[in-house]
């Protein structure tokens, strides 16, 4: 088990030894995490003493009085920020008050945790610290392997994740305790609505996963010449059936074959996300109109259709993850918020471009300029590689 | 008898807001819920609260900032709950925030959502003086 070193600074023994006894046992877990954090404990009577032993070694939490016989917890605050600790502080105070707490947070303090506290208030308080410290120190440690890892990723994917279980988690308990009575029949809603979050999880996992191995280059792209005609077709086709559940009616405008160099499952997953979102976000008995044309060296395709649409502010956000926007319009439509930004990823790599125009109330159009016959932009790099390293060859 | 205290909850998880509304109307208070920043605004325009507990993210990011400021303006003295999931998951904590942004936000109490049925009756009875 890994350990923190806690400093708990308080002139009274009582406060000291409770701390001690509830933390004693007490440890941390976390998701990504293979072990269980546990503490270390040591304690000082005032302020002078704590700053001797955060000098001395590492000290990674500080529980700390407010109010001390000699410099006070505020000043013990300052000097761990001035000297850059790398160490937590949570103050604990008799007098809370958000004016207290604000001066606190400004000098760096993380947390408060209130005189007098239950033992479930100081193991949460120490929890989210604990996580904290675990998730900077694993960040660092990613990038000092070189991994390209993003944190807020990480952090936003674990929040998108946790709001479905504990929906369920919720649930159950009701369930459990029989909050609505005792036959089965009294829980449909609730089980539908299990259903419903857990299918959203898992069509947001599909979305990641996607995304992810388009990141981290691993999926094995195969460029082929590919009828971008042929793929909207059995896109539309696959989408059919959400498209009559809405009444919306797709259609397809586009010469007989368009050809360009792709990969089929990377065209796909652009026509699909496309495609769906145009019912998805659409009004009942609306239409979705795909148009394919090759102009000059490119291919480009638009969808369009005449559902909620969105401003122009909407619109600045809309390719990045995990944005969805959220409007009175929008909130019982669910989604990952990564559908767009999968497909950004996608035109990028082959040197495209995507752009929305969008109404209000009147529709969206997306589209999508591809070139037909160059290199993506990853092959190109590697060819320019290639082309360097023969020309070192050659020297 | 003894007028029953609503509380206002918003949050943009019809579920959370299904299951909490239905844990705080156990514990004895009335409950008025809204689904977005600009619902609860247009209900604060018609009702005043004894307590309001509000989501952080909404469609904006500091929906619930925004929310809390408005409410103190109108109704000074209804105290407000600030119910987030931020702080553990993302390690973004308050002090983050932008100097300006600290001084008008205006709640009274922070909690980690997930918090105990009991832990938040506690919480609220503190707060409603009860």
């Amino acid at each position: 088990m890994e350990k923190l070193n806690v400093l708990v600074v308080d002139d009274e023994p009582g406060i000291c030894s409770g701390i001690n006894r509830i933390l004693r046992k007490f440890s941390v877990d976390y998701p990504f995490m293979d072990d269980v954090i546990g503490f270390d404990l040591e304690t000082a009577e005032t302020g002078e003493e704590a700053i001797e032993i955060i000098n001395k070694q590492q000290t990674d939490i500080v529980l700390l009085d407010n109010k001390l016989p000699g410099i006070q917890g505020n000043d013990v605050l300052e000097y761990i920020n001035q000297k850059q600790f790398d160490t937590y502080v949570i103050i604990i105070t008799s007098h809370a008050s958000l004016e207290v707490a604000i001066k606190a947070t400004k000098n760096g303090a993380y947390d408060f945790v209130p005189k007098p506290f239950t033992p479930q208030e100081l193991k949460s308080s120490m929890e989210n610290v604990t996580r904290q410290i675990f998730l900077r120190r694993m960040t660092s440690k990613l990038n000092k392997e070189g991994k390209q890892i993003r944190f807020q990723f990480l952090s936003v994917m674990s929040h998108e994740l946790k709001a479905p279980i504990n929906a369920v988690e919720g649930y159950l308990d009701m369930m459990k305790k029989q909050e609505f009575g005792e036959n089965i029949k009294d829980y449909e809603d609730v089980i539908s609505r299990m259903e419903k979050r857990m299918e959203n999880m898992r069509n947001l996992i599909m979305d990641m996963l996607d995304l992810t191995q388009i990141e981290s280059g691993k999926k094995s792209r195969e460029l082929s010449s590919v009828n971008l005609v042929d793929i909207a077709k059995s896109s539309i086709d696959m989408m059919q059936p959400y498209a009559i559940q809405k009444d919306v009616t797709i259609n397809l405008n586009s010469p007989e074959q368009l050809n360009l160099q792709a990969d089929p499952d990377e065209m796909e997953i652009i026509l699909n996300n496309l495609i769906s979102n145009a019912i998805k976000y659409n009004k009942q008995s609306g239409t979705v109109d795909c148009n394919i044309r090759q102009n000059k060296g490119f291919a480009t395709l638009t969808v369009t259709d005449t559902g909620i649409g969105m401003d122009k502010s909407e619109q600045t956000k809309l390719f990045n993850e995990f944005v969805r926007i959220k409007n009175e319009k929008t909130k019982n439509i669910s989604g990952s918020g990564l559908g767009l930004s999968i497909v950004k990823k996608l035109v990028d790599i082959y040197n495209g471009d995507i752009h929305v125009n969008s109404e209000p109330d009147k529709g969206s159009s997306f589209t999508v300029t591809i070139p037909v016959n160059t290199n993506t932009g990853k092959e190109a790099a590697e060819n320019d590689a290639e082309q360097e390293s023969n020309q070192n060859e050659t020297e | 008898m003894k007028k029953e205290k609503t509380i206002f909850l918003v949050d943009d998880d019809t579920d959370y807001l299904f299951q909490q509304g239905h844990n705080i109307k156990k514990l004895g208070f009335n409950v008025v819920t809204a689904e977005s920043q600009k619902e609860a605004e247009k209900k604060l325009e018609t009702f005043k609260p004894d307590l309001a507990i509000y989501d952080l993210m909404m469609e904006n990011d500091d929906s619930g900032f925004i929310l809390s400021y408005k409410t103190r303006n109108k109704y000074p003295d209804v105290p407000i709950i600030i119910a987030t999931a931020v702080a553990s998951e993302t390690g973004i904590s308050f002090d983050l925030q932008s100097e300006s942004e600290r001084k008008w936000i205006k709640a009274d109490l922070y909690l980690e959502k997930g918090i105990r049925n009991d832990q938040l009756h506690r919480e609220i009875n503190k707060l409603l003086r009860i």
